[in-house]
């Protein structure tokens, strides 16, 4: 984690750089149109270092991340490619990984998924060849040892700046820092968080981490998600699988009029940022604004984070 | 055991339908075990598939018969004058027993009436739990005896994924997260350190994933 003399992303450089970095998000859309994409990469650039393209989120079929990364690439905004292991074995994967370096990807989030069941086809057969901590070896064996899975030496190897999602309110609790040393055994870079409304759970998640020395070896960036209204956030605490949204939290935003709900959210939200920033082995935060993209940058700019530095 | 689970009567009727002379022919192991296919099983079928076609005015014969196991021949050829004289086999037992009566009676078409479901237990009166998938290099051992290839939505090797909520499953509450199984037996066993172990991708050929399966014990060929 010291100074890298050839960072492999923007990202990569801003978090090496010691900056307070900003990762947004980008779900692409249940359909071709490029045009949506664009939209959202409008309301993003300038506000973000990078952006997070999800990989068919909640198992709903959409636009193929690496083609929505692709069109954030065209429009000079960084990705971070997401990539599910549900839905590609290890030979998709890797043959994906490559394609995605060939077409200027630079940042990986290595995750399992959401199960298909809670999708829009739950019908569906799922992969789940390998998890998400064997994809994170993969993507650094590729990059470090310019190996693919079988051990065949890789003519140009993809080289990712690799990351991967930790949730600090799931159960087990203890188990929850062991699996984030799991990650950086197997190669992990960069961390981001479930969305935190818990503040006291996350303090102590990051305690642990602090404590077996884990926030020197990875850069965590800590997930915020504003709340649009109290029947989001009811819905997100009830129906949203590793959600943990505590009970001042839902009153506070129940507790204002309607019209004025969005607003508060945006203020709990830069609330939470502020202290995040306080907090030692925080390095940055990744702000999911879910269908929400235009509000990203009122966020970044009332949480003092702008102006951002240059793209590489 | 094979845990399975009869098809409804409708789904029975509508495959049996086109044919006048019918053998029920139940499967006296795990089928019989988990309620599905044993004799008493086939007797209740008979009598119910009776009534629905009289009920349509329809005539048809059933006969019952119920041997040991549909998946050694030795059992299979009890059935041998039954099948004879039918012009159906509806087979009560898991998919192993209809293929293998198909495999014996070639001229005779063969129906399931059951659906296999998975390799599980009896965990309790009423309550049938999966626990195995035959992937063919069983470890076990590294997991405390708690199976996360079974029993893991999504087959995770290496710990739980952010979807385990207070010992359930994020895809069905009513689901165990295999993986609170696991640690809490291994905080039992005093084995908790074996969670930072890393576990290797599974070598998925010794499953279905390389082709159908066949296991030769050389000391047992005559």
């Amino acid at each position: 984690m010291s100074q890298v003399s050839s960072p492999i992303s923007t990202l990569q450089r801003v978090l090496a750089e010691g900056t307070f970095a900003v990762t947004g998000e980008c779900g692409p859309p249940r359909g071709a149109d490029p045009d949506v994409v664009n939209g959202k990469i409008e309301h993003l650039k300038g506000f973000v270092d990078a952006v997070n393209v999800t990989d068919n989120q909640t198992a709903i079929v959409r636009m193929s991340s690496i083609a929505a990364s692709a069109h954030l690439l065209n429009k000079g905004l960084e990705p971070v490619m997401q990539m599910v292991t549900r839905d590609r074995n290890r030979i998709a994967l890797q043959s994906d990984i490559m394609g995605a370096y060939s077409l200027g990807i630079r940042n990986i989030l290595c995750l399992s998924g959401d199960h298909q069941t809670f999708g829009s086809q739950p019908d569906a057969m799922n992969v789940f060849d390998i998890d998400s901590i064997h994809l994170i070896r993969t993507v650094r064996d590729m990059r470090d040892e310019g190996k693919d899975m079988s051990g065949h030496d890789l003519t140009c190897p993809p080289r990712m700046f690799i990351g991967a999602a930790a949730n600090p309110f799931a159960d087990p609790f203890e188990y929850r820092v062991i699996r984030l040393a799991k990650k950086i055994d197997a190669g992990v870079d960069f961390i981001q968080t479930q969305c935190i409304y818990n503040m006291d759970r996350f303090k102590e998640w990051m305690k642990l981490a602090r404590e077996e020395g884990l926030t020197e070896k990875v850069y965590i960036l800590a997930g915020v998600t504003p709340l649009k209204s109290a029947g989001m956030a009811n819905y997100m605490a009830t129906k949203v699988a590793g959600m943990d949204i505590p009970e001042p939290v839902l009153k506070r935003i129940a507790g204002v009029p309607k019209d004025k709900a969005s607003k508060e959210g945006i203020a709990m939200c830069v609330e939470t940022i502020a202290e995040l920033r306080e907090m030692e082995g925080v390095h940055g935060v990744h702000i999911m604004a879910i269908e929400w993209e235009e509000k990203v940058g009122e966020i970044v700019k009332a949480a003092g984070l702008l102006p951002r530095p240059e793209q590489s | 055991m094979i845990v399975g689970e009869q098809k409804t009567i409708a789904e029975i009727k509508e495959l049996v339908a086109p044919f006048k002379k019918v053998l029920i022919l139940g499967c006296g192991t795990c089928v019989k075990t988990c309620f599905a296919g044993g004799e008493d099983e086939v007797a209740t079928l008979t009598s119910a598939l009776r009534l629905a076609f009289k009920k349509d005015g329809k005539e048809i014969q059933i006969e019952e018969l119920t041997v040991e196991r549909q998946c050694e021949d030795e059992f299979i050829q009890e059935a041998t004058e039954a099948i004879a004289r039918n012009e159906v086999v509806l087979s009560l037992a898991c998919g192993a027993g209809v293929q293998d009566i198909a495999k014996r009676f070639e001229k005779v078409p063969v129906l399931p009436g059951v659906n296999t479901t998975f390799i599980g237990i009896l965990e309790k009166h009423g309550l049938f739990t999966e626990e195995c998938v035959g992937c063919g290099d069983c470890k076990l051992a590294l997991f405390a005896s708690v199976c996360p290839i079974a029993r893991c939505s999504k087959r995770l090797l290496n710990g739980p994924c952010g979807g385990s909520k207070e010992g359930r499953c994020e895809v069905d509450p009513a689901i165990d997260c295999a993986w609170q199984l696991i640690i809490d037996r291994l905080k039992t066993l005093g084995q908790l350190e074996n969670l930072r172990t890393y576990v290797q991708p599974k070598d998925w050929r010794s499953s279905n994933a390389g082709g159908p399966r066949k296991l030769v014990r050389e000391d047992h060929i005559l």
